[in-house]
């Protein structure tokens, strides 16, 4: 099989199904893009309050990063571990096993596919929060290309430690508690409530080595033009050291995981 | 706990077996283990020279497994959406897949329902596009699971025909689960019994039969039929010019003619019981034995 044919078939299916539920869709980007826009806002306040700039934040990076923010935020969707649960009770694990092909894939593929339709929506609110705020940034060709490949590593970072964690579900159907642990890990040590920046400095040294940033500031810092080109390669070789990484811990989870699915319920 | 135990069989290429069992016997937990969707903790699996429970993609590439509640197509899209995904993930050539796809949509009636996202699909109409998903790569060992469940007899009749006119035209080889006996009667010459996971029949329908039925019924239609037929075996139904009777198999051939030789008889039938009967002392008889 051809798995870049197979990711097209699949990628184009995961595209059709966000045409299908396109008002949806975009209920559910209008509410976790009003995110971004509450944290600007708060941010903003407190920034001209403190004579225009919060930590080494002035209002334009402020902007930026938020407008930015919801874009990463559009890209890193993935398929939470409460999907896990559902697939893993309810027996319907099965459909994906009977395939020649990895259900990593197949979700990686399908969530790619889906991108397209979240960037286009995320788009004109990133357009109007550019022409409400009107930051004075400079883009480099090195952040933009940057940016770029950092969103598809963040994805597929997030992807792989979003399935491990999933596979959490083959020893216990209870992964709720887990999974809300790594939300609320995620909000403080990505740079999703607030640039790590302007964290204390032992949060900052944490979150260097926990994959969260790179999922979400790195990609962020990339494009607003506060990384150099040095450090955006040394960011793009963190992500693709996790990447490696996720990659063999799945390799070894997912063997022994399998061996515990009992198939239920057909 | 166990759900499958000491249960040894083989199946020929191109053979579809009945798999019967009560509820709980393990015929799906067997199906599963046999399609690598489960790992058993012991004894050994071999379809089509692979271990199963490895999930080689060659090994997946030549089997399918369809269930009766089977949601293998994409739930919001039309199934020819999904077809294609399945050309993709199966690598199947071109011609082949139109091939096919149209075949499937003719041989099975779907016509606009491939066009309609699966969601708005009755559940027989849904059976039967995910059957024809299920075949577009041609697999040559087909694993069925209750196919006809909760189908009207219109569509289980359509299914059957589809399955028999599949099998023989690509020689594959079905393992056939079902509640339904007229499925089992229909498509399978050789059936499997088990129970609590262990087999207790392994050959022919009609051996199943004889192995297990304890009387035939005799119907006899005429004219001045004597009063004293409670001779010949038990009465089941009396009328003025019928009488059912229940005789042991071995007295069938004696009381028949014996029957012909005494009375003015317009019409004669043996019959087997029904098989749902003997499925249900066959079953009876396997729990007795664990």
């Amino acid at each position: 099989m051809s798995l870049l044919r197979y990711y097209m078939a699949e990628a184009r299916n995961g595209l059709l199904h966000e045409f299908q539920y396109r008002v949806t869709a975009f209920i559910g980007l209008i509410g976790f893009l009003i995110e971004p826009v509450v944290y600007l806002a708060v941010w903003r306040s407190v920034a001209i309050a403190q004579g225009g700039a919060v930590g080494d934040y002035g209002l334009s990076d402020l902007t930026g990063y938020y407008i930015a923010w919801g874009l990463v935020r559009a890209m890193n969707l993935a398929l939470t571990p409460y999907s896990w649960e559902w697939r893993i009770r309810g027996g319907r694990l099965n459909e994906f096993l009977i395939r020649p092909v990895h259900p990593f894939h197949r979700d990686f593929a399908f969530f790619a596919g889906q991108k397209p339709i979240w960037i286009m929506m995320a788009l004109p609110l990133a357009a109007i929060m550019w022409l409400t705020f009107r930051p004075d940034l400079t883009f480099s060709l090195a952040g933009l290309l940057g940016f770029s490949v950092a969103i598809w590593f963040a994805f597929t970072m997030r992807h792989m430690f979003l399935f491990l964690l999933g596979s959490v579900n083959f020893w216990t159907t209870r992964t709720s508690a887990l999974f809300e642990l790594n939300v609320a890990l995620e909000l403080m040590l990505s740079g999703r409530l607030v640039p790590m920046s302007l964290m204390p400095e032992w949060v900052q040294g944490v979150s260097n080595f926990l994959p969260f940033r790179w999922t979400f500031q790195f990609p962020i810092e990339a494009v607003i033009g506060r990384l150099d080109t040095g450090q955006i390669l040394f960011g793009l070789g963190v992500q693709i050291a996790w990447i490696l990484g996720l990659m063999l811990l799945i390799r070894l989870v997912w063997g022994k995981a399998i061996k515990r699915y009992t198939a239920v319920g057909g | 706990m166990v759900a499958v135990e000491g249960a040894t069989f083989d199946l020929r290429q191109g053979e579809i077996v009945g798999f019967l069992g009560p509820n709980g016997a393990g015929k799906t937990t067997t199906l599963k283990m046999l399609s690598g969707l489960l790992f058993p903790d012991s004894g050994v699996g071999q379809v089509l020279g692979h271990v199963p429970h490895k999930r080689e993609p060659a090994f997946l590439k030549r089997i399918a497994l369809v269930t009766g509640n089977r949601n293998a197509l994409a739930w919001d899209l039309p199934a020819l959406d999904s077809f294609l995904l399945l050309k993709a993930l199966y690598d199947i050539p071109g011609a082949d897949f139109i091939r096919r796809r149209d075949q499937y949509i003719e041989l099975l009636e779907l016509g606009e329902l491939v066009t309609k996202p699966v969601r708005n699909l009755s559940l027989g109409e849904r059976m039967k596009v995910e059957l024809a998903g299920a075949l577009l790569h041609a697999p040559e060992v087909l694993f069925l699971d209750e196919p006809t469940l909760g189908l009207d007899v219109t569509m289980q009749k359509r299914l059957r025909t589809f399955i028999r006119d599949y099998n023989r035209e690509y020689g594959s080889t079905v393992l056939l689960t079902s509640h339904y006996m007229a499925d089992v009667v229909a498509l399978s010459e050789r059936v499997i019994v088990i129970h609590r996971g262990r087999l207790h029949y392994d050959g022919g329908l009609a051996g199943l039969t004889n192995r297990f039925t304890t009387f035939k019924t005799i119907t006899v239609i005429g004219e001045g039929l004597p009063g004293d037929m409670e001779v010949w075996g038990e009465v089941v139904e009396r009328l003025p010019d019928r009488v059912t009777l229940r005789v042991a198999p071995d007295q069938v051939g004696r009381v028949a003619a014996g029957l012909l030789a005494t009375a003015t008889i317009e019409d004669l039938t043996i019959e087997d019981p029904p098989i749902e009967d003997v499925i249900e002392r066959v079953f009876a008889e396997a729990g007795e034995d664990t």
